[in-house]
C-alpha cells in the first residue's frame, strides 16, 4: 500500500521546486547564524532558506552541527551571531514555548507520568484550547498515527514503534508551521523504518506541514526528502535535491559521505568543448571526462566516479569503448542483489566496482585473482575541484 | 541555555534562597566563631568581648583590630593543656577506623555487588535499615554488650574461652568498635555503587588472557573500585575525627578525642572563646580531607554517577 | 557484576550482616527483660512499656523532636531541592564554587563544629534558644542531604522531557511544576524522609542550639544512658525502631508492588 501511494506522492514532487522559483518568499530563513560554545564553533555562518511545504533533511556526521541548528530554530539555543526569521517574524529572543514550532525528539520525550491522551493533549492545552476541542484533536491526531484503542495506555506500556507514532503525534497536534525531528527514526529496527519513512512522507503530503528532519543516516535522508543539506564542521557544504546531491556533489567530501565512490586524483591535460582529457596515475592512457566546469589544463582535480557506474568484464573491450582500467580481482563482496569487485591496479590502488547479479546462474563468474577490465563512458563521473 | 526557570527572576530566586541560607547559617557562624575565638573570656552574658561594633564606624573597625587576642590559641596549643594530644589522637583513632571499616566493608560491598542481581535491591536495603535506626541506639546497644557483666563477657565466661570478664567498655578498643559499627553503611554504600558499575566481562577478560582469580582482583577490580574508596574512607574519616556520642559513651576516661574535648571546654569549662580556637584548629586539620571530599563529591554528582 | 555467590562472599555477607543487626536484635530482646538488672535474664515483660507511657518528660521529648523533624525536615525538603536544581540546571554562575562547596561541606562537617558556630550565632544576634533555633539548625545541615540525593536523580533526568514541554508551549515555570517535579518525587520524598530521620537522630547540634523548655529525644536518651543502662531505654529504643521499619517497610513494599506492576505492563506492550 505505502508503495502505491509513494509513485503519487512522486508524480506530485517533481512538480514541486519552490527554490527554482525566484519570486517564491521561503518560510524559514538562517541568516548567517554563528552558533558558538565557548572557543568551539558548532554553527559557522550558515545561511538557508526553506520553503512551506517542504520536507527538508538535515544530513551529517555526529557532530556536524546539524542537531545544533535545528535547536536554535526550535528555541532551545540562541545564535551567537545572525538571525532566524520564520514567515517573516524574528525569532531572536523568543523562547521555545512560544515559537509555532514543534519538536518531535530522538529519545521521543514522552511525558512517563501521562497516558497517551494526555500526552498528545499537552500542547493544546498550553495552547488553550477548549475542552471538547482537545478531545477531538486527540482522537484525530490518534487515528492519523493508528493508535485510537492505545488512548489509556502509558508511554513505557507501548513498543517501541509505537511510543515513536505518540511522540509524532504529539509533535503535530498543535499544527505547528514546522515539524522538527531529531533523528526522529534512530530507535527503529531497519525494517520498520523503512515502513516508517514512507509513512511520515504521507503525513507530511496529508497534513500539507514544512517538515525539518535531522538525520545522519543518508539512506534516510534521500527517501523522504525533498531537498537535503549536507553539513560538515558545522559549514553547509551543498544544499540539493536528492539526485543532485548523489549524481552532482560539489565536493569530494559530499561524493564520499554519501554512497560508495572512487575519486581519482587527476591532472587536466586539455580541454575539447565540453569534454576533458585527465592524465592519473592509474593507467597510461589519459581519460575522457565529460564536464561543464572552468578548469584548464594543468589544474588538479578528482574524478569521483560511483562503483554502479562501471562495468566489469573478463574480456577486453574494443578500443571504441571509452575510458578503461586492467586490474586483477583482490576482492568481491557478495551482497546478493550486487555484487562488489575491488580491482587492484598494476600501480597498487584498488577501486569498487559494482555490478548486479542480473541472473541466478552464471558460465564463468568473475573470481578472485581474475584479470578485468574496468570500463566507463565519459559521462559516468563527476570532476571536482575540491 | 533555555530551560525551566533559566530566565529572569524565577532562576535567579532558586538560586538566591538556598544560597543565603547557607550563607547566613552556615558561613556567618564560622566568622562568628573565627572572631570568638580570637576574643577574651569576660565574666558576662554572652561571656565574651562584643563583636564588630559598626556603629563607632572607623573607630569601631580598628578597635576591632587591636582587641583580636590569641591567648586562646596559646592555651589551645599549650602541651600541658592535653588539646595537641586530643587532636593527634583523635587523627590517630580516625585514622584507624577508617582502615578497619575498609577492612570490613570491602568484603560486604564486593559480596553484595556480586550477589544475584534479584536480590540486591534487597542487600542494599539491610545495609541502609540501620542507618535509619538512631545513631544513638546504635552506640547505646553496645554498652550493653561490652560492658563488664554485659552479653560479650557472659557469652564467653559460658563458652569456656575466659575465666575472667574481659574490660572492653570504656577502653579504645570500644571507640573502635563503636565507630566501625556506626560508620559502617557510610563505607560499604560507596565501595558497593563503585563496585556494582563495574562490568563483569571485564574480570573475564582478565581471566581469559590467563590471569588467575586473585591477581585479577588486585590488578583490576581494586583499582577501578578505588573512587569508591576514596568517598568511603573520607565519608568515614572525617565525622570521625570530630566524633563525640561515640568516646564519650563508650571510651574510657583517658580516651582522648577532640569533639569530646571541645563539648566538655564548652560545657563544664564553660570557656566559649577557647571552644571556638578548639573548633577553628579542628577545621584547620580537617581543611584538605574536606576539599578533596567535596571534589569527589561534585564530580561524581555532576558526571551522574 | 555478576558472578554468583562463593562460599567467601556468602561467608562475608552472613558475618557483616551479622555484626549490623545482633546489637539490635539483643537491644529489643533485652527491652522485654522482667529483670531490673539489664544483663540478666528475668523473664519477660512488657511493664517497661507501660512505663514509657506514665513518664511525662519523656513524652514531651518525643513530641518536640517530631514537630522539630516535621517542620525541618520540610523546609529543607524545598531549600535542598532548589539548591540541587541550581547545582544541576544553571551551568556556571557566578559563585557556583561556592555554592556548592556551602552545599557539600556539611556533609561531613564534624557536629561539634556545625554546632558550636551555630549556637554563637544565634547569641551574638540574640535570638532566643529553643525549639525555633533547633529547628533552623537542623534545616541547615539537612538541607544538604537533600540536595545531594535529589541532585544524583536530576543528573540522570532525560532534560529532553523538560524540552518537549517547553517545545508544546509550556511556561518554564509551569513545566517545573507539571513535569520534573511528579518525576523527581521519589527522590524528593526520600530526601525528606532521610532529613526526618537526621533530625530526629541528631544528639550534638540539638545539646548546642537549644534553650531552656525544648529538650529532644535524643537529649533525653543520652542523658539517661550517662546514668547506665536501664530495661526502659531499652524499651524506648525499641518503640523509635519499631516506628522506623515499619515506615521503611511500607515505602518499600509500596516501591516493589509498582516495579512489579510496570515490569508485568512492559512484557504485555513488548508482545
Amino acid at each position: 500500500m505505502a508503495k502505491a501511494r509513494t509513485q503519487t506522492i512522486g508524480a506530485v514532487r517533481r512538480t514541486f521546486s519552490p527554490w527554482t522559483d525566484p519570486s517564491a518568499t521561503p518560510l524559514i530563513r538562517f541568516e548567517n547564524v554563528v552558533k558558538s560554545f565557548g572557543a568551539f564553533t558548532a554553527v559557522n555562518h550558515v545561511s538557508l532558506d526553506i520553503y512551506e511545504r517542504e520536507f527538508f533533511a538535515l544530513l551529517g556526521p555526529s557532530g556536524c552541527g546539524k542537531t545544533t541548528l535545528m535547536r536554535m530554530l526550535a528555541g532551545f539555543e540562541e545564535p551567537t551571531e545572525g538571525r532566524i526569521t520564520l514567515a517573516g517574524q524574528d525569532l531572536t529572543g523568543v523562547p521555545p514555548y512560544e515559537r509555532p514550532v514543534n519538536m518531535m525528539f530522538q529519545s521521543y520525550a514522552l511525558f512517563p507520568h501521562m497516558s497517551v491522551a494526555d500526552n498528545i493533549a499537552f500542547g493544546p492545552k498550553q495552547a488553550g484550547m477548549g475542552k471538547g476541542e482537545i478531545a477531538a484533536r486527540v482522537e484525530e491526531m490518534l487515528a492519523l498515527v493508528k493508535l485510537e484503542s492505545f488512548a489509556k495506555r502509558k508511554p513505557h506500556q507501548l513498543s517501541g514503534g509505537q511510543r515513536q507514532r505518540v511522540a509524532l503525534a504529539r509533535a503535530v497536534a498543535n499544527r505547528p508551521k514546522v515539524l522538527l525531528l531529531d533523528e526522529p527514526l534512530g530507535a527503529l529496527d531497519k525494517k520498520l523504518r523503512e515502513e516508517t519513512q514512507f509513512e511520515l512522507m504521507d503525513l507530511q503530503q496529508s497534513l500539507g506541514m514544512t517538515f525539518l528532519i535531522v538525520t545522519h543516516d543518508q539512506e534516510e535522508a534521500m527517501t523522504v526528502a525533498d531537498r537535503i543539506a549536507v553539513m560538515n564542521h558545522g559549514v553547509l557544504v551543498q544544499v540539493d535535491p536528492p539526485a543532485t546531491i548523489y549524481e552532482q556533489p560539489a565536493t569530494k567530501y559530499v561524493a564520499d559521505f554519501i554512497g560508495d565512490v572512487n575519486i581519482i586524483a587527476c591532472k587536466v591535460e586539455g580541454c575539447f568543448g565540453s569534454d576533458l582529457r585527465l592524465a592519473t596515475s592509474l593507467t597510461p592512457h589519459p581519460l575522457q571526462v565529460t564536464h561543464s566546469g572552468d578548469q584548464k589544463p594543468g589544474d588538479e582535480v578528482w574524478l569521483a566516479i560511483r562503483p554502479e557506474k562501471m562495468r566489469i568484464s573478463l574480456d577486453a573491450p574494443d578500443a571504441a569503448a571509452g575510458n578503461c582500467f586492467e586490474g586483477e580481482i583482490w576482492d568481491i563482496g557478495y551482497l546478493g542483489d550486487l555484487s562488489v569487485y575491488h580491482v587492484e591496479l598494476p600501480c597498487g590502488t584498488r577501486i569498487k566496482v559494482s555490478q548486479p547479479n542480473l541472473s541466478r546462474v552464471v558460465e564463468r563468474p568473475i573470481t578472485w585473482e581474475d584479470k578485468v577490465y574496468v570500463t566507463f563512458t565519459p559521462h559516468a563521473g563527476v570532476v571536482l575541484s575540491r | 541555555m533555555a530551560l525551566p526557570g533559566s530566565r529572569g527572576i524565577g532562576r535567579r530566586l532558586v538560586i538566591a534562597v538556598p544560597f543565603f541560607w547557607l550563607l547566613l547559617l552556615f558561613v556567618v557562624p564560622f566568622l562568628i566563631v573565627l572572631k570568638i575565638s580570637l576574643s577574651q573570656d569576660v565574666i558576662a552574658q554572652p561571656p565574651y568581648t562584643p563583636l564588630l561594633d559598626l556603629s563607632q564606624g572607623w573607630a569601631g573597625l580598628k578597635d576591632f583590630f587591636s582587641q583580636l587576642n590569641f591567648d586562646n590559641y596559646g592555651y589551645v596549643l599549650d602541651w600541658n593543656n592535653e588539646f595537641l594530644n586530643a587532636y593527634g589522637s583523635s587523627l590517630i583513632i580516625a585514622g584507624v577506623s577508617t582502615l578497619l571499616l575498609l577492612l570490613v566493608g570491602y568484603p560486604i560491598a564486593y559480596g553484595m555487588a556480586r550477589a544475584p542481581r534479584s536480590i540486591q535491591p534487597t542487600l542494599v536495603m539491610m545495609v541502609i535499615l540501620p542507618f535509619w535506626t538512631s545513631f544513638l541506639i546504635r552506640v547505646y546497644a553496645w554498652i550493653g554488650i561490652l560492658s563488664q557483666d554485659g552479653l560479650l563477657n557472659q557469652a564467653l565466661t559460658a563458652l569456656g574461652i575466659i575465666d575472667t570478664p574481659l574490660e572492653i567498655l570504656n577502653t579504645d578498643l570500644a571507640v573502635y568498635i563503636g565507630i566501625v559499627y556506626s560508620y559502617l553503611p557510610f563505607m560499604v554504600l560507596p565501595l558497593y555503587s563503585a563496585l556494582e558499575k563495574m562490568d563483569g566481562t571485564l574480570l573475564e577478560a582478565a581471566e581469559d588472557l590467563g590471569c588467575p582469580p586473585m591477581k585479577a582482583f588486585w590488578l583490576v577490580t581494586f583499582p577501578l573500585s578505588l573512587p569508591g574508596v576514596a568517598a568511603g574512607a573520607l565519608l568515614c574519616f572525617i565525622p570521625a575525627v570530630g566524633e563525640f556520642v561515640i568516646p564519650d559513651l563508650l571510651g574510657g576516661s583517658d580516651t582522648l578525642m577532640i569533639g569530646k574535648s571541645l563539648w566538655t571546654e564548652f560545657t563544664v569549662n564553660r570557656s566559649w572563646t577557647a571552644s571556638s580556637a578548639v573548633a577553628v584548629l579542628l577545621l584547620i586539620v580537617l581543611v584538605v580531607p574536606i576539599v578533596i571530599y567535596q571534589n569527589i563529591q561534585a564530580r561524581q554528582l555532576e558526571a551522574g554517577k | 557484576m555478576n558472578r554468583g555467590p562463593t562460599w567467601f562472599n556468602v561467608t562475608s555477607l552472613v558475618l557483616g550482616f551479622a555484626f549490623l543487626y545482633i546489637p539490635i536484635l539483643l537491644l529489643i530482646i533485652y527491652s522485654f527483660n522482667g529483670s531490673r538488672l539489664v544483663t540478666i535474664w528475668g523473664g519477660f515483660s512488657t511493664e517497661w512499656y507501660v512505663a514509657l507511657l506514665h513518664d511525662e518528660q519523656l513524652l514531651d521529648a518525643v513530641w518536640v523532636t517530631l514537630r522539630v523533624a516535621a517542620l525541618s525536615s520540610l523546609v529543607a525538603t524545598v531549600l535542598g531541592t532548589l539548591a540541587a536544581i541550581a547545582l544541576t540546571r544553571y551551568g556556571r554562575f557566578t559563585g557556583r564554587s561556592v555554592f556548592s562547596g556551602m552545599t557539600y561541606a556539611p556533609l561531613v562537617m564534624p557536629e561539634v563544629i556545625t554546632g558550636l558556630s551555630l549556637l554563637l550565632l544565634f547569641v551574638a544576634i540574640g535570638f532566643e534558644r529553643g525549639f525555633w533555633t533547633i529547628m533552623l539548625a537542623h534545616t541547615t545541615f539537612t538541607m544538604c542531604f537533600v540536595a545531594v540525593v535529589v541532585q544524583s536523580r536530576l543528573v540522570t533526568f532525560d532534560r529532553s522531557l523538560e524540552e518537549a514541554a517547553l517545545d508544546l508551549g509550556c511556561s518554564p515555570a509551569k513545566t517545573f511544576f507539571i513535569i520534573t517535579l511528579p518525576l523527581i518525587l521519589p527522590a524528593v520524598i526520600s530526601g525528606f524522609m532521610l532529613a526526618f530521620t537526621l533530625s530526629m537522630d541528631d544528639l550534638v547540634i540539638a545539646s548546642f542550639t537549644t534553650g531552656p523548655g525544648a529538650t529532644t529525644l535524643p537529649m533525653r536518651i543520652y542523658s539517661q544512658v550517662r546514668m547506665g543502662v536501664t530495661p526502659e531505654i531499652n524499651a524506648i529504643c525499641t518503640v523509635m525502631i519499631g516506628f522506623i521499619a515499619i515506615i521503611v517497610l511500607i515505602a518499600s513494599i509500596a516501591t516493589k508492588h509498582q516495579e512489579t506492576v510496570r515490569r508485568r505492563e512492559e512484557q504485555a506492550a513488548a508482545q
